[in-house]
């Protein structure tokens, strides 16, 4: 009771140095405001942020709770002068502090704290073109066994030997997933395979535009080893694009088609269980491969093949052979050492600085 | 040409994927927005009619030959025709120029998609827990050293989970924290890291135009 009249007879301190700036790294639009805490901050309500155009005339744009000392004020106009005031608030008391020098937001043309990816990006994606370089040159490569690319083969050959469809599906991604677009440079190698060996290739479609590039490529695979006669524009079609609908779908043409040989590669999410378990009840070889990584289990338990992360994007490659596309994997490896030193360099130098004996050199 | 064309573009755009991420000013960011969401979403229009236009010819072709099964794409045919007319006619949320209630049954999209498409999808949903089962015998058959392991810990992480865990041992629950934290966190971050790499590698390839296959690959021109 005590202290509370003597608040409410000397108030309560304001806070000070306000400090407005233009956020940084930003598009535009918005004012970061800083100030020193109140001496009286354990006893607050919070802090209000109070905003003139003119220095006379101010309104309440924000509030903030006790202990801060920043606020972003993200409803400003560009290049338009404003003054800022912090008020510290205990019930209905307020003190206002010291306005603001004037400031004005205006967008930046570079988002400095993403320079490190920037640099990091360059690095790696130099590396990847100095192998692709070399590649160029003719230097051999040697890339590691992958057993689920090498499987493919054995896979189409089944497939035409039982003179039994398979089925491709590149999972429930948009044509904006990278892992989309990696399986869809797989249906293109496979497409060829399916071409020379006239084995019938069932490819259905979750999203429209995936369809329609999908249809390309395969048409484009049929021409490129000689037989645009022999494919099929029903064979690539179009289902739904709903989730479970799809897998409903795929799950049915499973059952009822019983392909030799089920692909599942790209983007999938719950739906993956549902096709690999379904296809591996009809006694399909499956091939499958993903990045999503909560995915990865079920396929690994349900698939005769994985390929796991990366490998999907690998395959291509692996599958074509081209040189170009095995230097860039080449560049890939390097990528991760340099990452998997980088680790290890840090985990050594963490757990140094725990040991006493590095207390000598303080 | 038939190639260089569609490299040329693919280049263009790609660039300009990239240069969002790191440029804030609201002119790229603007120009990004109205790519993404105008452009594609016009471009998507047309490839659902594409697309659907597939979809009914390869159920009409397939009821034309009486392949197996072909009654049921007269199922497939009728219901999009009548959501179709109800869509058009009914509206998303009841506001067509025919608006029609039986009931409480309102025709419009909204209400099929409420009465039947959520219905269906949790039902393949709710199948997941069969497969789970079955996934997971397969799986837990010690067959290989690797196989036994993958048993254990998941064993271990069954039985932690469980208030029975506890009752067991003090320490089971978090070692079992700890499988969870530790190994299964290492392994996914190793994985992570190769994803990210192949996405950069697979991105700076197809930019670039050293990556074909999506034209059918070669390098003709």
């Amino acid at each position: 009771m005590a202290v509370i009249l003597l608040i409410g007879l000397i108030g309560v301190a304001p806070p000070t140095h306000v400090r407005a700036y233009d956020t940084p790294d930003d598009g535009g639009g918005s004012i970061m405001v800083e100030w020193h805490l109140s001496q009286d901050d354990a006893i607050l309500d919070g802090y209000e942020i109070y905003r003139s155009n003119d220095g006379d005339v101010y309104e309440k744009v924000g509030f903030i709770g006790r202990n801060r000392t920043r606020y972003e004020d993200s409803n400003t106009e560009d290049g338009e002068n404003y003054f800022y005031k912090v008020v510290a608030l205990k019930d209905t008391l307020k003190m206002y502090s010291q306005a603001s020098q004037p400031v004005m937001s205006s967008p930046q043309w570079f988002d400095l704290p993403k320079l490190n990816i920037l640099i990091a990006c360059v690095i790696f994606g130099g590396l990847i073109l100095y192998f692709v370089y070399h590649a160029r040159k003719g230097k051999e490569l040697y890339i590691r066994k992958i057993a689920g690319l090498q499987a493919i083969d054995d896979a189409v050959g089944r497939a035409t030997e039982m003179g039994k469809p398979i089925l491709y599906t590149t999972g429930t991604g948009l044509i904006g997933d990278i892992a989309t677009i990696a399986s869809l440079n797989i249906l293109g190698e496979i497409a060829k395979k399916c071409a020379r060996y006239d084995t019938q290739l069932i490819n259905p479609h979750l999203d429209p535009i995936v369809y329609t590039v999908a249809r390309e490529v395969v048409k484009e695979s049929y021409t490129q080893v000689g037989r645009p006669d022999a494919f099929d524009p029903d064979s690539v079609y179009f289902i739904t694009d709903l989730q479970f609908a799809y897998a409903a779908a795929v799950s049915g043409i499973m059952v009822r088609e019983k392909p030799a040989t089920n692909f599942l590669i790209g983007w999938f999410m719950a739906e993956s269980l549902i096709l690999a378990e379904t296809g591996a009840s009809t006694g399909a070889i499956q091939i499958a491969g993903t990045d999503r990584v909560p995915q990865l289990p079920f396929f690994i338990t349900a698939c005769d093949y994985t390929l796991i992360g990366e490998e999907l994007y690998a395959a291509s490659a692996y599958i074509s052979k081209e040189p170009l596309l095995l230097g860039a994997i080449k560049g890939e490896d390097l990528g991760k050492l340099i990452i998997g030193a980088a680790l290890i360099a840090g985990s050594i130098i963490g757990l140094l600085t725990k040991l006493p004996i590095l207390n000598l050199f303080k | 040409m038939k190639k260089t064309f569609p490299l040329f573009l693919l280049f263009i755009f790609g660039i300009l994927g990239i240069i969002p991420f790191i440029v804030p000013h609201p002119i790229v960011q603007d120009t990004n927005n109205f790519l993404l969401n105008v452009f594609l979403k016009i471009l998507a229009a047309f490839a659902l009619i594409l697309g659907l236009g597939s979809l009914l010819r390869v159920h009409m072709d397939k009821i034309k030959r009486k392949r197996q099964n072909w009654q049921y794409s007269w199922v497939l045919i009728i219901t999009f025709i009548i959501t179709s007319i109800i869509g058009l006619f009914g509206g998303v949320t009841g506001e067509g120029i025919l608006p029609t209630r039986i009931g409480s049954f309102s025709f419009d999209i909204w209400t099929l998609y409420f009465n039947i498409e959520v219905p269906l999808g949790a039902t393949m949903f709710a199948l997941l827990a069969f497969f789970m089962a079955s996934a997971a015998y397969r799986a837990f058959r010690a067959r290989s050293s690797e196989a036994t392991l993958l048993l254990v810990s998941a064993f271990i992480i069954m039985i932690g989970v469980l208030p029975l865990g506890e009752r067991i041992s003090h320490h089971l629950p978090s070692f079992t924290q700890w499988i969870m934290d530790v190994p299964n966190v290492a392994a996914q971050r190793g994985i992570l890291f190769g994803v990210a790499l192949g996405m950069l590698a697979t991105a700076l390839k197809i930019i670039l135009g050293i990556e074909r296959s999506w034209l059918g690959g070669g390098g003709g021109e």
